[in-house]
């Protein structure tokens, strides 16, 4: 009994944790003036067409979804055939490739956007809006390089073997059987990749910071030079996009298996 | 279709677009970093190619030294407080019905959309003093008056922590909720109870997941950049952002690289280190 | 036509013979179980019939065509894996389509074809239950009927009862039979249990460590084993030593079996006897001599443990002829000799 109890205060804490700031910028978006007190003085949704409405957010806004959307798309297209090949092909070496993948990811940001800012500086391509694609792209790439490979390996071989004796050759089975399996991994590496894609800074910062703003960008520059709420409210339409991302997925989906559940648990 | 090793030219295939883009878009630029290390400033433009080891050498004196001390301390910090949180968190929540655990991982995506700008101002608007969390202590009365919780290195601290714990859940979640429930029933029938059964049970078997996820966090934490400049004040400012200023305020750029692939190679070593201590006790 | 040949198959993996030089023939139409424990090489069999491994050596002829070389997808067989390999994002009705389905074959026909197979097995009007949605012997027949859908040459089941519980095992195993009596299919069934093979078996195909012990059928395997393994494996028996005497007698136990003899120049070997044939009676009279060390009534049938000479004989008797005795009573053991096997391997 008393566990139950430690239990839920343990969970209330983190939520309580995790919530806070949360709450801090719902109420700052809805403040009357264009001013950050928090609590809020007044009550305004004003701040939520603004990103719509004002030119400049509206830009960065369409600046930030086309790069999430290129970049994540990219980065699947370099996923899919790597973990494919890993998981059809028994060769050691294709390894060192899935830890190019995976590397971008884990150094910090700032070293890999260092790194981009003197190649696309040193390409002479700096400041061209696809190099920002790019460099995102290979940025997020590890996402979903391991959805992905968490759906190859979660596909039951016999399946495959299965269908090669009622007559599908290799590619019959990759498109009848494989494909439709992997299918929910592949949506939710791109899900992760685009939802983080929207809300990267540094580099996109250091690859077309001085030539265009995504919504990070101009939130930060917010911060600096000119307070105003609609920086939160973009930050709570993101947060409801992800929200509302994800939980489409947990719909449709098993979201649990997809981060990482095995299918034959119990609960 | 069998899991053999690639036959022919074609078998390879569906390998050459990663690895071309991987490699020109990742291994090249990484390259090109370590080089411009090497390179002579040039006030006028961004660098001039030379070879000088000046770069590193400055980064050795004591400021830059201990920056990079403060830095990893930090890190390590940040990495040891989210396992605390979080372990035992997600060991729970794997518990829970599917229902809960389904709710619960989506709230954790959707927060992973807050950039590092806005925790930065969130936070600082909790710990500040006109309109943060110690009002509500005054008002509970706890405290006397509302006091300014930042800039200070606790609210470094609590920040980068709250950045971190959304992925160090989600790192550690397949491997919990993968975990044999028969192992815990076992140690329950021999008469642990639940919380002596996590520690002695759970932890030792999950020793390899924890480690791996400390040096993630740790990475993690060390390429913090906003966090400490909007919480913290000069002295608890990372490396990242000294690399941030000189690579764009400073124009600096080899010197930025240097102190870049310092960063790396000193991660990879402490990560290295890790692993080694790691293997030799499973030997043992 | 000819049926299946398999001629001198060898796997190795290393210096490991999984399948050592097995040669095979079986005759169109006929139902054979590949029998034996884990580890025997049958699964690996299978699945180079199949064509899921590769032979190491040696040649596959299905009707007088050389299939070693031919990929899986081109071999036209139908095969029941061990775990089902129901596809779970499709219907039960597009899983025994799907081998139409990938041949082109009209929606019309899908139909019509996924029909007489739902009825074959008993489950019309399942075609749009989830598969998930099946019980275990439901989702079995389904996977059978999946592999008939294109009416394959061959028919090969790997443990396919095995995630059945008992009753529905002994059912399905008659099922099985039936089903492929009807349809007149060559069948290929690896098993571990043997008495699965002799219900649905026309040949039965022992497999120790790699080879071919013994490939009978079931009533001659049990009845005349070819070796000590067969022996042990099927069914229950009693092995014990025989040894010539000066008088080219044969001695069991010290005690001579009149009309057992070894072939010439054999001076020690096994013999199997079942527990069935084994009789007991009172000590003397040129039987063996005994002392009961535990009865065990079934029910149905009488198992009586006796120890003779350091070895443990079971006799096994129904009520009706139930011996006379106790834990502790002695007792002679009566081996008669057209019922012992001599096993000279």
């Amino acid at each position: 009994m008393m566990q139950n109890w430690l239990r839920r205060l343990y969970f209330a804490a983190v939520a309580l944790f995790v919530a806070a700031p949360l709450v801090v910028v719902l109420g700052v978006s809805v403040n009357q003036k264009q001013d950050l007190t928090f609590p809020p003085k007044g009550f305004s949704i004003a701040w939520y067409s603004q990103i719509f409405t004002d030119p400049e957010w509206r830009s960065a806004l369409i600046a930030s979804v086309l790069l999430a959307l290129s970049s994540a798309a990219i980065a699947v297209s370099v996923a899919l055939p790597l973990s494919w090949f890993l998981w059809r092909r028994k060769a050691p070496w294709a390894r060192i490739f899935q830890l190019l993948g995976v590397a971008p990811f884990i150094l910090p940001p700032v070293i890999t956007a260092l790194g981009f800012l003197t190649f696309w500086a040193t390409t002479g391509f700096y400041g061209a809006p696809w190099t920002a694609a790019i460099s995102h792209a290979i940025f997020f790439v590890t996402l979903p390089l391991v959805t992905l490979s968490l759906g190859f390996a979660s596909i039951d071989n016999s399946l495959v073997e299965a269908a090669s004796t009622m007559g599908a050759d290799d590619r019959t089975v990759a498109r009848t059987v494989v494909l439709p399996l992997i299918l929910p991994y592949l949506v939710s590496g791109y899900a992760f990749a685009f939802v983080l894609s929207l809300n990267e800074y540094i580099i996109a910062y250091m690859t077309i910071g001085f030539t265009m703003e995504t919504l990070p960008i101009k939130i930060f520059n917010a911060l600096r030079y000119g307070y105003t709420p609609t920086m939160a409210s973009v930050s709570v339409f993101f947060v409801a996009v992800a929200a509302l991302v994800f939980g489409l997925i947990a719909k449709f989906g098993d979201i649990r298996k997809l981060l990482g559940a095995m299918g034959s648990e119990v609960r | 279709m069998r899991r053999e090793a690639p036959r022919s030219l074609a078998d390879y295939g569906p390998l050459l677009y990663p690895a071309v883009m991987l490699i020109v878009f990742f291994v090249v630029p990484f390259s090109t970093m370590i080089a411009v290390s090497f390179f002579k400033r040039d006030p006028a433009g961004f660098y001039k190619t030379d070879f000088v080891l000046d770069n590193y050498a400055r980064f050795l004196s004591t400021f830059f030294g201990s920056v990079l001390g403060f830095s990893l301390m930090l890190a390590v910090l940040v990495a040891i407080c989210c396992i605390a949180i979080a372990f035992p968190f997600t060991y729970l929540l794997t518990k829970c019905s599917r229902k809960v655990q389904t709710v619960w991982l989506v709230c954790l995506l959707s927060v992973l959309s807050l950039s590092e700008v806005i925790i930065g101002f969130s936070w600082s608007t909790l710990f500040s003093r006109t309109a943060g969390i110690t009002n509500l202590l005054v008002t509970i009365g706890l405290m006397s008056e509302p006091q300014a919780l930042l800039p200070g290195f606790g609210a470094v601290l609590t920040g980068m922590v709250y950045q971190a714990l959304p992925y160090t859940i989600l790192v550690l979640y397949p491997a919990l909720v993968r975990l044999d429930p028969t192992l815990l029933e076992a140690a329950r029938t021999l008469g642990a109870s639940p919380v002596r059964a996590f520690f002695n049970v759970v932890t030792p078997a999950l020793r390899n997941t924890l480690v791996a996820t400390l040096i993630m966090v740790f990475v993690f934490a060390l390429g913090s950049y906003l966090l400490p400049q909007i919480l913290g004040r000069p002295q608890h400012w990372t490396l990242s952002v000294l690399i941030t200023d000189q690579a764009i305020y400073q124009s600096n750029m080899p010197f930025a690289a240097a102190m870049a692939v310092f960063l790396v190679l000193i991660s990879l070593a402490l990560v290295g280190l890790t692993l080694l201590v790691g293997r030799k006790e499973n030997a043992a | 036509m000819s049926g299946l040949s398999l001629n001198d198959v060898t796997k190795q993996f290393g210096d490991f013979k999984a399948v050592d030089r097995v040669a095979l023939n079986v005759p169109h139409g006929n139902f054979v179980c590949l029998l034996g424990p884990s580890g025997c090489g049958k699964t690996t069999l299978l699945r180079m019939i199949a064509g899921l491994e590769e032979p190491t050596s040696g040649s596959i002829a299905i009707d007088d065509d050389d299939i070693t070389k031919v990929p899986t997808h081109k071999r036209n067989l139908g095969m029941v894996f061990q775990s089902l390999a129901l596809f779970p994002h499709l219907s039960v009705g597009e899983n025994i389509a799907y081998p139409l389905r990938i041949r082109g074959r009209s929606k019309d026909d899908q139909a019509k074809r996924v029909d007489e197979l739902l009825k074959l097995i008993h489950l019309q009007g399942f075609a749009d239950r989830a598969v998930s949605q099946l019980s275990g012997g439901q989702r079995q027949r389904v996977a059978i009927a999946r592999a008939l859908a294109l009416s394959p040459r061959l028919f090969l089941l790997d443990e396919p009862l095995s995630a059945l519980d008992a009753k529905l095992r002994e059912a399905m195993q008659v099922e099985l039979r039936q089903l492929q009596q009807k349809l007149g299919i060559t069948t290929i069934v690896v098993t571990h249990d043997q008495r699965e093979a002799m219900t649905m078996a026309d040949l039965v195909v022992v497999m120790g460590e790699g080879r071919i012990r013994q490939a009978a059928a079931p009533v001659e395997i049990y009845r005349k084993p070819a070796d000590a393994f067969v022996a042990d494996f099927i069914g229950m028996t009693n092995l014990l030593p025989v040894e010539a005497d000066g008088a080219d007698r044969a001695m069991v136990l010290g005690t001579a079996i009149p009309g057992l003899t070894l072939s010439t120049g054999v001076k020690k070997a096994q013999i199997s006897v079942r527990p069935e044939d084994v009789r007991l009676i009172a000590p003397g009279n040129g039987a063996i001599s005994g002392t009961v060390t535990f009865v065990r009534d079934l029910g149905g049938t009488i198992e009586t443990f006796v120890e003779a000479g350091g070895k443990t004989i079971v006799a096994v008797a129904t009520p009706r002829e139930r011996p006379n005795v106790v834990a502790g009573s002695p007792v002679g053991v009566v081996l008669p000799a057209e019922s012992c096997v001599v096993l000279e391997k």
